[in-house]
């Protein structure tokens, strides 16, 4: 009996933990003895940190762009130019100049993904939100333009290099003629001897042509600064140490290996310029997802108020538990989404309502089992358990092949072979979501209601 | 199962129709398949403009190569075309505005073909790949490799019977097959498995209780005591559904009525076909013995 208790209050304390984190922004404002009290009631945020991982949420559920609106571009990379051993790298920098463009255009939570099908190197792009799709085009669609830059300055020599940002403002740049056209490639190596061991330093390998004419401008600038531009933003302005030669120079400095290997990212973008061409496009206004959203909220509240009413008029108090246990089970799931966090889609939400539908699927398999038991002359303590265990097999079966299928949908190893469009794996995840936690509600949350419920009377 | 011939003739009158609509007309793919371009618009007409599809058909026909416009809410159109860049959609959208009224775009995709191809392919191969897990499976917890096969037989009648319901939607009402529509056949197939994994059970669970009883008794048995949740559940769900296909989104529509017919195939094909099955293997197994004698 105590453990029954136990049970009962954790279960109510998950409902109130789901209830909190489900919690929408409602504004307060309370008027006392001509005191304003305003404030917010809202569900909380995560920031959790352990050790050197850190996990951040802020419970806000996430809205696909079906949802909310916004635009999908895939875009495929033309790699013909490029060597196969470079073609990773290439890609990467592709993506991280498209990243760089998106964040400068200001979109918020926008989506900036490679993706490799068999020959065909791909960059996927979310921005949410984002109306004005030709200007994003415009902007994003555009190769990368690498180029290098002296000081054309007098009395360079007075000045403190130490701040780039500070003497790009003061300092006029001017164009070299070298681009990024005559670096042939970038790599992060580290540093041997000479002072400092093992630094993370950033190799630039010019080509034939480019090695002449970086010989040419490190000789004339000896103890001043090349800067390099990316798409006309400053990346980096190293000062020239030596006449460089042989078309190899490193970039040394203090960086951490996330540093260096950034800025070799941003240099193979100049250096191993890819074309990009639009293959799949799609632009969703805001007005269309609210109304998507506005009336599948209609249909699954409707169609929650069929499934509640059929189970209580099917089973009476039994069906009324199974209810109870029904919206557990929707606050869990819900709690769920925002955790992981679920993008919801329009397919996901469908995969969600019909979830629902099939949640009441082990009540009804154990219910109808208890009614076999009790017809079969068995008291009603011994039929409620005998019901619940042999039901088990079957559930537990029948949702295992479920569980099979969501998870060759999902294709949780990226497999490339398999699936891997956002809009079956979403709602794939939320199939398996669903039946795990119906197997939860389903089972021990109405075992514990009934035991309890059942025993007292 | 004395009736076992009736019910495998209910399921032939579906399975029949369907494959002749399969084999004579296959499935209307969708943009997602074949590559294309949709746009959705919203117009505001003029005072002395009155909206009509041959008109939006007659001012965009010139643009772009036209498959389909429809008209779905009285100013709501959806134009269906070849491939087209964002530089033809401002074209159109501005024809459109000069000629009849104010023009709001409320949806533009545009789908490489390449993209639809690899979708089937590796829809395909999911599909392959659960149905042997889920086979293996089946197998594996009912000790016969005959549960495994019937089951997926099952399976593949439901995902038969609605693929080739949606082929002769697609000829009499134009309805596509789209990304969403192989979800909903992923989710017949998960559903039917479960179902038909229910009814196993109760095979199972009785050949332990009455060791007695011939195979067909026991599969009776099974089947008359399973029916009663069978019905129930599949009733839960369709209520969902039904909710679903009438108050739900456009773009969900026929995504939710192949869930429907999924799900009521799904039910009898795991008392009327899944069970059934198995009678008739034992049946086979048995006259194959004795002509071997």
């Amino acid at each position: 009996m105590k453990l029954l208790k136990n049970r009962l209050f954790q279960i109510f304390l998950l409902v109130l933990i789901c209830i909190y984190i489900n919690l929408p922004n409602i504004p307060i404002n309370i008027n006392i003895f001509n005191k304003n009290f305003s404030t917010t009631i809202s569900h909380p945020s995560i920031n959790l940190k352990l050790g050197s991982s850190t996990f951040t949420r802020d419970l806000n559920l996430k809205k696909g762009l079906d949802l909310q609106g916004g635009t999908h571009l895939v875009l495929e990379t033309d790699m013909s130019l490029i060597e196969e051993l470079d073609k990773a790298n290439a890609l990467e920098s592709a993506k991280e100049i498209i990243t760089r463009r998106v964040d400068l255009y200001g979109v918020s939570e926008s989506i900036v993904k490679t993706s490799l099908v068999k020959d065909s190197y791909r960059i996927i792009v979310e921005l949410p939100g984002v109306q004005e799709v030709e200007q994003a085009i415009n902007l994003i669609g555009q190769t990368a333009q690498l180029d290098f830059r002296e000081d054309t300055s007098q009395d360079a020599n007075e000045v403190n290099y130490a701040s780039p940002s500070a003497f790009a403002r003061v300092f006029s740049f001017e164009s070299t003629g070298l681009t990024g056209k005559d670096l042939k490639k970038s790599l992060v190596s580290f540093s041997s001897g000479q002072g400092a061991a093992n630094q993370p330093v950033v190799g630039l390998e010019f080509t034939k042509e480019g090695s002449e004419k970086f010989a040419d401008i490190t000789s004339r600038n000896i103890n001043r600064p090349v800067a390099i531009f990316l798409d006309n933003q400053l990346v980096t302005a190293p000062t020239v140490n030596e006449e460089i030669k042989d078309g190899r120079a490193v970039i040394s400095g203090n960086f951490t290996p996330e540093a260096a290997s950034e800025l070799s990212i941003q240099l193979n973008a100049g250096a191993l310029p890819v074309p990009i061409k639009i293959i799949e496009q799609k632009n969703i206004s805001a007005t269309l997802g609210q109304n998507s959203i506005q009336k599948s909220i209609i249909a699954g509240s409707v169609g929650l108020g069929l499934v509640m009413l059929f189970m209580v008029l099917l089973y009476g108090l039994n069906g009324l538990l199974a209810n109870i246990a029904l919206l557990i089970y929707g606050l869990i799931t819900l709690s769920i989404y925002k955790l992981i966090p679920v993008t919801l889609t329009l397919p996901g939400i469908a995969g969600f309502i019909l979830s629902v539908g099939m949640a009441v699927d082990s009540n009804i398999l154990i219910f109808e089992r208890l009614k076999e038991e009790l017809r079969s002359g068995r008291p009603f303590a011994v039929a409620l358990e005998l019901g619940f265990g042999r039901a088990w097999d079957s559930i537990k079966d029948a949702n295992i092949a479920t569980i099979i299928t969501s998870l060759v949908l999902i294709n949780p190893f990226n497999f490339s072979f398999l699936n891997t469009s956002g809009m079956v794996r979403g709602f794939a995840i939320t199939l398996l979501v669903g039946v795990i936690i119906s197997l939860f509600t389903g089972i021990i949350v109405t075992r514990t209601l009934m035991r309890r419920i059942r025993f007292r009377t | 199962m004395k009736y076992k011939t009736l019910y495998f003739l209910f399921s032939l009158l579906f399975l029949i129709p369907s494959s002749f609509f399969l084999i004579k007309h296959g499935l209307k793919p969708a943009v997602d398949f074949t590559g294309g371009t949709i746009l959705e618009i919203s117009i505001t007409p003029k005072e002395d403009q009155e909206l009509s599809l041959d008109k939006i058909t007659n001012l965009v026909e010139d643009t772009v190569i036209l498959n389909q416009a429809i008209q779905q809410e009285n100013n709501i159109f959806v134009i269906k075309a070849q491939q087209f860049d964002q530089e033809t959609n401002q074209a159109i959208k501005q024809t459109l505005e000069d000629q009849l009224g104010e023009v709001e775009e409320t949806r533009f995709e545009t789908v490489g073909p390449t993209m639809g191809k690899e979708l089937i392919k590796k829809t395909l191969i999911g599909v392959f790949i659960a149905a042997g897990f889920i086979l293996v499976f089946v197998a594996t917890r009912f000790k016969d490799k005959k549960y495994g096969i019937c089951a997926i037989l099952a399976m593949l009648h439901d995902t038969f019977i609605t693929v080739g319901i949606f082929s002769y939607l697609g000829v009499t009402r134009g309805v596509e097959v789209d990304a969403l529509f192989v979800t909903a056949i992923l989710t017949i197939l998960s559903f039917s498995v479960h179902d038909t994994i229910v009814v196993y059970d109760r095979i199972r669970e009785s050949i332990k209780l009455y060791p007695r009883l011939s195979y067909t008794d026991l599969v009776n048995k099974a089947v008359t005591e399973t029916l009663g949740r069978s019905v129930n559940n599949s009733l839960t769900i369709i209520f969902m559904l039904l909710a679903l296909y009438l108050l739900g989104g456009d773009t969900t529509k026929w995504f939710v009525f192949a869930l429907l017919i999924g799900t009521i195939s799904g039910t009898y094909s795991s008392t009327f076909t899944a069970a059934p099955l198995l009678v008739l293997w034992e049946d086979l197994k048995a006259k194959h013995h004795t002509s071997k004698v």
